[in-house]
């Protein structure tokens, strides 16, 4: 009993508007016919009495007033699920292009989802071994976390992307289950294949699913891909238990096409264009990670975003970060100077790491050794300012202390390349950069703690401070 | 007939509407979905409506309810966590699962529950609105007094016996004097875009102390005061809401997560349900009623879920009570209001949020207030707004527009929460009003020396931060010892006193008993040094006493309960400067 019209009102943009139409749903899908045989979607965005508007997803080039059947399909848009989409590879609205057929579907599921109810929630306290030191030891990533990577173009965002989710894979248990879900948005081919290639090595290819909609595919599409995606990865971690991982790349792709979709509709723009719902636009997709208390499974998310200028203020990472739960950001400066990953530990943040580390998670000291870092590490950029003033050779024995140490740090603890670090050699490692300091300089950390892991005869030996070190010109000085 | 028009997001239109109010509560199409009247014209009657209208048709079947959105409010408030038109979540999740559907029509209390009634009144006496009339311990921790509703005041002539009723018992009736009988239950409902009624408001004297030194000692909030706390992401607006909503001293905390994150209500509700309360030994759940509308929610119920708070706060200061209200974060309310706006294509002011934005900002802070209730008691309601300024810039509309209206100002630091100072309160850029009004209370509470030390910390910082402009062009080595040592003084109270870690277990609440004795023990050792300095002595020699790091973590090294170690301090020091030779 689907409703069936012949014709249009009006062409806009990717809108078209259809006239006395009766028995329609807000945001009902439809399915459009075109007289030369070939299907587009849509969704019915605005009732305004007889008149309907219905943005189509595929674009509107080739629509005329009279050449379409319009079929309402009476529900709002849903994808068809089973175990069997492991595997496969879908276009950005959820159709299989991978020439394997359709997939066998033992339940259809809403792709705009339901809110969360907060008591459902199980809230988030495992800690994920990404192998990463930057990322384990200071912005410790949790299953059931949504924590973007804030990058800019030219840099290695997919690469990292791609490293997490090979060396968490390794750490997680034996007889759990995971799989990853991967939704590209306007991403480039070579990128897409990239990703494809670096799960297939990876041996992980059978427990990927892939949605494309890559940078020549139909804008409005764009909307619909991280909906999809997030739909399959809530269907498998709360239906079958699995520990998914979800990395959708580029959300600034995303936000243009809803940026696109706003102004065709004359909405009242906000800043920079963008819709002002954008905020819980985006909520909608990142507040869908998480745990229940229903399910054995997780969703944690790895949206990736690039900066348009590296401005960390620009909307799409500003309205980001209020939503995630941290995020990651890339440092073009320390990119420049070949470190990577280039994280920029300082403005990185992972909110939920708190209940995830210390005894028990990680180990007892490292709370304090984060604290130490961040605080030690931002006096290393004040540090590194006046120097720019006055010269390095004019800083007093304090502040050099900081330069060498913000040095070493960089060279030996962000700087790591492909390596897979233990948690506990991260730690150490930590505690090692941080005992180039006179001990008095640690004052965020506890005696006890300074006890047993400051040693600073070590750090001499392994950073090779000469005898012209600032430690000894301190000491000397204060003699 | 009453039928939806037209549809677009979460508002709709009805043509030629008959026999609706403005601001009235309307139900919408097969779902009965929750709606409100925003507007009526010749043509048009509009509505926002406050849950999912996907599937929702041209045609369906608008229905009037002849009564304004109103807060169900009696006992059972208490412990428990609402969504922002009030329902509750404990009970959706029991009855329909994981996730929130639309149409989900149940009631906001346990309508079945059995309570312990203890009457206050007898046949005979004349009541009025705002009285009490029975009171029932609602929880271990707080006394849930009756009111008696608004319109009704005349004789008693029914009261029931002490013993257990259910909600909707009539406990008691009153006859007005018309004759009319009036039967009063447990619940009542209010308006929530209505303030309740008081007697009169109070001059605010009193703080509502936090344990939290940057707040009691430099920038603090009077009971019946408002403040706002703005910060971009990740500076700590929601912690510190968090830090308030656990230690600060009011009666019952009603804490709103409007438009936020679903995990941190999770933790809020696990967290509150595990912490023990160090005054009463009982769980914080058992003062705290919970809001939730979290940004996947449906954005106009973000709207109601501040309007929806605030009445409940309203309601247990009527009782008598100190009321603190958190809201995180006002940014997303004035979001909904621009939303809806935008969609109704009203004229916007600045930056798209609608001309009416200033006057809903300070209707909501305006709600705050300290004052004799309509039961003669005393009793207040304290609101702490979060704002989430858009790329952390403070000229932007709603930030400006708060300023306006709250007196205290806690202005969150991006640069200091990269360094993981916390709480990262700029102490260049916050105040607070209240200082004056409630300096009597600290000289005579604590003592005279809190605001004086107090007043020297601010010196000092102002001090630090003049020093600072030159040390940025020619560093620090070239300064005389003395501003060393201002420098290292101010140092100390940046590290040592104005940063609090949260999670730290004698940290994460300082009683101002101790925030006192760390200032004086501070103040000490400023004292001592410029004396040490002035008899000659190199700045370099006191650094190598170590004594400023020593102070710097007495708040860790000092337990909470057992401030006579502070005594040691003082020795240490003396010891360690008589020691400079
Ligand atoms: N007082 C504190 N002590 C220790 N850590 C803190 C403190 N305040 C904030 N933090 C740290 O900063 C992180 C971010 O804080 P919070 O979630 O309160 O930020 P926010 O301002 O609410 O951000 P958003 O606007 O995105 O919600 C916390 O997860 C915590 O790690
Ligand atoms: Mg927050």
């Amino acid at each position: 009993m689907n409703l069936q019209y012949i014709g249009l009102k009006e062409i806009n943009g990717p809108l078209i508007f259809l006239d006395n139409v009766k028995g329609i749903g807000f945001e009902e899908v439809v399915e459009i016919r075109l007289d030369n045989g070939t299907v587009r979607h849509g969704r019915v965005v605005e009732i305004n009495g007889d008149l309907v508007a219905i943005l189509v997803f595929e674009g509107t080039r080739d629509l005329s007033l009279t050449n379409t059947v319009i079929k309402f399909k009476g529900k709002p848009m849903e994808m068809g699920l089973s175990k069997n989409v492991l595997g496969r590879v879908f276009n950005g609205i959820g159709n299989p292009i991978d020439n394997l057929g359709p997939v066998y579907v033992d339940e259809y599921k809403d792709i705009n989802g339901e809110p969360l109810n907060p008591v459902s929630r199980l809230y988030p306290k495992n800690y994920i071994n990404t192998g990463i030191s930057s990322i384990d030891g200071l912005t410790t990533l949790i299953r059931g976390q949504k924590l973007p990577i804030f990058s800019g173009s030219g840099m290695p965002h997919n690469d990292l992307a791609v490293q997490i989710v090979k060396q968490a894979k390794l750490s997680g248990e034996k007889n759990e289950k995971f799989a990853i879900v991967f939704a590209a948005m306007g991403v480039t081919n070579d990128v897409a294949n990239y990703f494809r290639r670096s799960f297939e090595e990876a041996g992980v290819l059978d427990n990927v699913v892939m949605f494309l909609n890559l940078s020549n595919d139909p804008i409005i599409e764009r909307l619909l891909t991280p909906r999809c995606a997030l739909t399959t990865a809530e269907y498998l971690a709360y239906k079958h238990d699995m520990h998914i991982l979800v990395v959708m790349t580029d959300i600034t792709a995303y936000c243009e096409a809803l940026r696109e979709f706003s102004s065709s509709k004359g909405e009242i723009p906000g800043r920079k264009g963008y819709p002002g719902y954008l905020y819980s636009d985006l909520a909608s997709l990142f507040e869908r990670a998480g745990i229940i208390k229903t399910a054995k499974g997780s969703v944690t998310q790895i949206p990736i975003l690039t900066m348009p200028n590296d401005d960390i203020t620009h909307p799409i990472p500003d309205l980001t970060g209020y939503i995630t739960e941290g995020q990651i950001v890339l440092d073009r400066d320390l990119h420049q100077q070949g470190i990577y990953p280039p994280i920029g530990v300082l403005p990185s943040l992972s909110r939920l790491m708190k209940d995830g580390i210390g005894a028990g998670y990680t180990r007892d000291d490292h709370q304090a050794l984060m604290n130490q870092i961040f605080a030690s590490y931002a006096r290393v950029m004040d540090a590194r300012s006046l120097a720019s003033v006055i010269g390095e050779d004019e800083l007093s024995p304090a502040d050099k202390s900081y330069i060498q140490f913000g040095k070493q740090f960089e060279k030996h603890f962000i700087s790591q390349g492909y390596v897979n670090r233990e948690i506990k050699d991260t730690l150490d490692l930590g505690w090692k950069l941080l005992s180039i300091f006179p001990r008095e300089e640690l004052d965020r950390t506890d005696e006890l703690i300074l006890e047993e892991h400051y040693n600073h005869d070590a750090a001499v030996g392994a950073f090779e401070l000469d005898k012209k070190s600032f430690i000894k010109e301190l000491n000397k000085e204060e003699i | 007939m009453n039928e939806v028009y037209s549809i677009n997001g979460p508002v709709i239109k009805v043509k030629n509407a008959k026999g609706f109010k403005i601001m009235e509560k309307v139900f919408v199409g097969k779902q009965k979905l929750l709606g409100e009247v925003i507007s009526i014209s010749d043509n048009f009657t509009v509505i926002q409506v406050y849950e999912s209208t996907t599937g929702l048709q041209r045609g369906e079947k608008v229905y009037s309810s002849g009564e304004a959105i109103s807060a169900v409010l009696g006992p059972g408030l208490l412990g428990n966590i609402f969504d922002g038109i009030q329902r509750p979540l404990h009970t959706i999740f029991e009855n329909s699962g994981a996730y929130i559907k639309p149409g989900t029509n149940i009631p906001c209390l346990d309508m079945e529950k059995q309570w312990d009634v203890t009457f206050k009144v007898s046949v005979g006496e004349h009541i009025r609105f705002g009285q009490i009339f029975a009171v029932i311990q609602e929880t271990s921790l707080i006394e849930h007094r009756l009111l008696v509703p608004k319109n009704v005041s005349g004789e008693i002539v029914t009261v029931k016996p002490n013993g257990a009723y259910k909600m909707e018992d009539i406990l008691i009736q009153v006859k007005d004097s018309n004759n009319q009988l009036h039967d009063l239950t447990m619940v009542q409902k209010w308006p929530i875009k209505e303030p309740r009624p008081i007697s009169k408001r109070l001059p605010l004297t009193i703080p509502l102390v936090s344990g939290q030194r940057v707040i009691d000692t430099l920038f603090p909030i009077a009971k019946g005061g408002s403040a706002a706390v703005p910060g971009g992401f990740g500076t700590g607006k929601t912690m510190m809401q968090h830090q308030f909503a656990k230690w600060c001293d009011a009666d019952i905390i009603v804490y709103i997560g409007c438009g936020e994150r679903g995990n941190e209500m999770t933790q809020t509700l696990d967290e509150f349900s595990e912490l023990i309360d160090p005054k009463s030994n009982k769980p914080l759940i058992e003062r705290t009623v919970l809001i939730a509308n979290t940004s996947n929610m449906p954005v106009a119920a973000r709207e109601a879920s501040i309007y929806t708070g605030v009445t409940i706060a309203e309601y247990y200061r009527d009782m008598g009570y100190h009321v603190a209200l958190m809201a995180d974060s006002t940014s997303r309310w004035a979001e909904a209001l621009r939303e809806i706006s935008g969609r109704l294509e009203e004229m916007p002011a600045e930056e798209g949020f609608p001309a009416y934005l200033p006057s809903r900002i300070s209707q909501f802070y305006e709600r705050a207030g300290y004052v004799d209730t309509l039961s003669e008691r005393s009793g207040s309601v304290s609101i702490v707004g979060a704002i989430s300024p858009q790329g952390a810039d403070f000229s932007e509309p709603v930030t400006q527009n708060t300023k306006r209206f709250v007196r205290a100002f806690w202005a969150l630091d991006k640069e200091l929460a990269y360094a993981r100072h916390y709480a990262a309160i700029n102490w260049n850029l916050s105040y607070s009003e209240y200082i004056n009004d409630l300096s009597k209370w600290y000289n005579k509470n604590i003592s005279t020396e809190f605001l004086e030390a107090r007043q020297k910390f601010i010196t000092i910082l102002a001090e630090e931060n003049k020093l600072m402009e030159i040390v940025k062009l020619i560093g620090k080595d070239v300064l005389p010892d003395d501003q060393k040592l201002v420098l290292e003084i101010a140092r100390v109270i940046r590290v040592g006193y104005l940063q609090q870690n949260a999670f730290h277990k004698d940290d994460t609440f300082v009683p101002l008993e101790k925030q006192l004795k760390m200032m004086k023990l501070i103040l000490y050792l400023e004292r001592v040094s410029q004396q040490v300095l002035k008899e000659g002595k190199a700045f370099s020699l006191l650094l190598r006493t170590n004594m400023f790091e020593k102070v710097i973590k007495v708040k860790y090294e000092v337990p909470n309960d057992n401030l006579d170690l502070f005594e040691d301090y003082y020795k240490m020091i003396d010891e360690a400067f008589s020691a400079i030779k």
